[in-house]
């Protein structure tokens, strides 16, 4: 048989941003670990009545708000083939210069872009430690991790920095209509975010450089570019997650978002975007993230001590990327 | 096949040997029979099912249909072990040696002698010795690995097959990086691996060698067997019908002598400081202008620091006697220069993405309305170039990946021609790729020329420089040997120029 006659028969399965407009596709994208969400949302409805109520619902998305957020950001590096792990330290240094710029008196309006300019400014340093000095993401953001979280100590002077008037807090405290303006937010991030990855030329960018980096350089794609700003990308969200958590709380301290980044690389891979770059959807993030908060509140309903909990987690995150390989493989076949 | 030979058993025997990729038949119904003591030739052009087979032997495949014997007997060859265990050993192109240790550990790597927890070099360094001895080598067992020239290298490769008792050893292009002398002395020690009774398959594409050596061919085309000949039966004509398929003529439709325009693009001096000694050449619009030379002579290298792929030591490019300032891919795509890579899978396309948007890549900025992407315009341009090139796919939304080599070459061809560049430089364009979409890629790349475009077109298939090239140049050790116009493009006269040889016809 020759080769060049054979008809490619097989279905579609295009996991990149696609030329057509067919929103169906996405949904059979995140479709893999879709079901996994509503399964463990079914499972919780039966074992607990307080777990499908309106209340709770919102609840479960206030407390997933941040996690989005920060995920949002870690899919753009994750796509491009990278890891950011200093985003919880940087939300953390975020945090604590947008509680400090709001106690300055006449000023106090300058509170959210500076913590957010302090975000995308970390961000943007990762990205060209990365991209123009061709160092190692896991490195260059394992060492931002480290000293960034002492930065947050030293400019918090080691103690709980408190603003008991913070403008802001009307964004962790607040509702637009039945939403609490986290989740807006959230959503928001998550709505930009996929507007860019499928409908601007960057987006496509991002995903070549993820699929193949030496051919996206020879395609005429300035790789450096492309990573500067998906690190900057990410660095900027971490600093709205941090105005998100110090919003919240009316404060901040050096340690907060402390391990932050393991719950946002959790929610990427479970929603099926590749470690290897390349593959993956801001949808699938999302449902992600929305297992992992799903998981935190059921089991906390169901007074699963928190020990327990971490265990359970844990074992649901590999359980769901396991179905989720087998499910793609079968169907390469 | 002589008296003694047919009433012997066969070392090897593959029978009705298949193999599919992804339901693309790579290997259908081959055989292949090879007798003890004799030099069995494998031919074939690239992409024709030779490193398949020779894979399956090795056990980095599977074959799906189709049993192998050794000696009369079948044998299961599930992976790379199992096929050491049958007494079966490969040397690739690319060598196979840690060049940071001695000669003795590599040869005895894997199974090293031990005293206790510890190694045993006195016994690894005198039983290496020994096969060194016997294969007439010049290096010491303990000599380091990167120390010795290729062909060492090379030596020490045999010496660890010949170490496993290898009754089968299978060669692939061993003489790609070879000098002229280098290439003698191996092939005296392959006529006497052969007298000592083992069984040599010996993949080349080069004629010479296989007068030299073979003792039989078999010929291998798209996948499928064609047919042996014995070493009475071997005339270079016969060989290329077996491999092509039909006569070497009708692959290139021949052009009319055609009037060269203007010089389109110049380079002068152009060097990368290592590799590559200042280069100046010209192509001329409508010109195809082929790059020659053995494997490593720095063709890629060349039409890399063109592209700006490589950052150039020195040397200038001129576009219609316009300076150019290339410092990276994008700036020579800015002024119409196009590269295709010689890897397609590493350096061209993304596998993953869908066939539309391979092909419009390098598109999305000029039909971006501020940075959003036109999908109507891109649409369009996708399906136009996949009935302009016939690309063979059920949907646009197909990855790449699930394309054959053939129409994931004309992919990477369309995205680069959507460009409509005024140079088109192209690496090995048709590596891999089967013999149908080889004649069609041959027809865009006259038709391109035809049009005016500036072609340079780097190949190491000699009847595809020759039967396309209105200009050949040669190059050795990163220069420029030689040039090469109208009747004076022979095989004999590329060969002798690649390989440095004053005299013609070697």
């Amino acid at each position: 048989m020759s080769q060049t006659a054979r008809p490619v028969r097989t279905k579609s399965r295009d996991r990149s941003p696609v030329g057509g407009r067919r929103s169906t596709n996405n949904l059979l994208q995140v479709a893999g670990i879709l079901p996994i969400l509503l399964l463990i949302g079914i499972l919780f409805t039966f074992l607990t009545p307080n777990f499908l109520t309106p209340g709770n619902i919102v609840n479960i998305l206030r407390q997933a708000s941040i996690n989005i957020v920060l995920a949002t950001g870690m899919t753009f590096v994750i796509l491009t083939g990278g890891i950011d792990l200093s985003i919880g330290s940087i939300l953390g240094v975020s945090a604590v210069v947008g509680v400090l710029a709001s106690l300055l008196p006449g000023i106090g309006w300058f509170a959210v872009p500076a913590a957010l300019l302090t975000g995308l400014g970390l961000g943007l340093l990762n990205g060209a430690l990365i991209a123009f000095l061709d160092l190692p993401p896991f490195i260059v953001t394992l060492g931002a991790l480290t000293a960034l979280r002492g930065v947050a100590y030293l400019v918090a002077n080691g103690t709980t920095v408190i603003n008991r008037n913070l403008n802001f807090a009307w964004i962790g405290n607040n509702y637009l209509g039945p939403l609490p303006w986290l989740v807006v937010i959230a959503l928001l991030a998550v709505f930009v975010s996929w507007f860019i990855l499928r409908r601007t030329v960057l987006g496509v960018q991002i995903y070549a450089v993820g699929g193949n980096q030496q051919a996206a350089r020879l395609t005429g794609i300035k790789v450096n570019r492309v990573l500067l700003f998906v690190y900057g990308v990410s660095g900027l969200l971490a600093g709205l997650a941090g105005v998100m958590s110090a919003s919240r709380l009316y404060s901040a301290t050096g340690m907060l978002g402390n391990g932050y980044e393991l719950d946002a690389i959790a929610a990427v891979i479970l929603g099926g975007t590749s470690f290897s770059g390349g593959i993956g959807t801001i949808f699938g993030t999302l449902v992600g993230a929305l297992i992992i908060a799903v998981l935190n509140n059921g089991l906390t309903l169901l007074n699963m001590s928190f020990f327990w909990q971490l265990v359970v987690k844990g074992l649901v995150i590999i359980f769901a990327v396991t179905i989720d390989r087998l499910r793609r493989r079968s169907r390469k076949r | 096949m002589t008296a003694t030979q047919s009433s012997t058993i066969p070392r090897l025997e593959m029978r009705g040997i298949s193999k599919k990729f992804h339901g693309v038949s790579a290997l259908s119904n081959v055989d292949l029979t090879v007798y003890p003591g004799e030099v069995h030739a494998l031919m074939g052009e690239n992409g024709a099912g030779k490193s398949t087979l020779m894979k399956i032997l090795a056990g980095a495949y599977e074959n799906d249909e189709g049993e192998i014997r050794i000696n009369g007997e079948i044998v299961k060859i599930s992976d790379p072990k199992a096929a050491r265990q049958a007494g079966i050993a490969l040397i690739y192109q690319e060598l196979n040696v840690a060049s940071n240790l001695t000669v003795a550990e590599n040869i005895f790597m894997g199974s090293e002698f031990t005293k206790g927890y510890l190694l045993d070099r006195d016994r690894m360094n005198q039983e290496a010795a020994q096969v060194l001895n016997s294969l007439g080598a010049s290096f010491a067992p303990n000599d380091v690995v990167s120390s010795l020239s290729i062909a060492e290298q090379q030596q020490v490769e045999i010496a660890r097959a010949l170490k496993d008792n290898s009754r089968i050893l299978v060669m692939d292009e061993p003489t790609a990086a070879l000098s002229d002398r280098e290439t003698e002395r191996l092939f005296e020690l392959i006529r006497k691996l052969r007298a000592d009774g083992i069984a040599i398959i010996y993949i080349s594409h080069r004629m010479e060698e296989i007068y030299a050596l073979a003792d039989r061919i078999s010929v291998l085309r798209d996948g499928e067997y064609v047919g042996s000949l014995t070493r009475e039966e071997i005339s270079s004509e016969r060989l290329v019908q077996m491999m092509v398929g039909r006569p070497v003529k009708d692959l290139f439709e021949r052009r009319p002598e055609k009037q060269l325009g203007s010089v389109v693009l110049e380079v002068k001096n152009l060097s990368d400081g290592r590799k590559i000694q200042p280069t100046s050449l010209k192509l001329h619009a409508g010109e195809i202008v082929g790059l020659a030379g053995l494997v490593g002579a720095g063709r890629t290298e060349l039409s890399r620091l063109i592209f700006g792929a490589d950052p150039k030591a020195s040397g200038e490019v001129f576009l219609n006697g316009v300076p150019l300032r290339i410092d990276q891919p994008s700036d020579a795509i800015a002024a119409g220069i196009a590269y295709v890579p010689e890897d397609r899978k590493d350096q061209g396309l993304f596998l993953e993405m869908s066939c539309r948007q391979n092909i419009v890549l390098n598109i999305l900025k000029r039909n971006a309305n501020s940075g959003l992407l036109n999908f109507k315009k891109l649409g369009t341009v996708a399906s136009k170039a996949v009935d302009e090139f016939n690309i063979r796919l059920a949907s646009l939304e197909n990855r790449a990946l699930d394309l054959s080599g053939g129409n994931q070459q004309k992919l990477l061809l369309a995205r680069w021609l959507a460009i409509n560049p005024k140079v088109l430089l192209l690496d090995e364009p048709t590596r891999g790729v089967d013999i149908g979409a080889k004649s069609e890629i041959y027809r865009i790349i006259s038709d391109l020329a035809a049009q005016g475009m500036a072609i340079l077109m780097v190949s190491s298939e000699l009847l595809e420089i020759i039967g396309l090239s209105d200009r050949v140049l040669v190059m050795r050790e990163g220069r420029l040997e030689g040039e090469l116009t109208g009747t004076d493009i022979t095989q004999e006269n590329i060969m002798a120029y690649a390989t440095g040889a004053t005299e013609v016809g070697i």
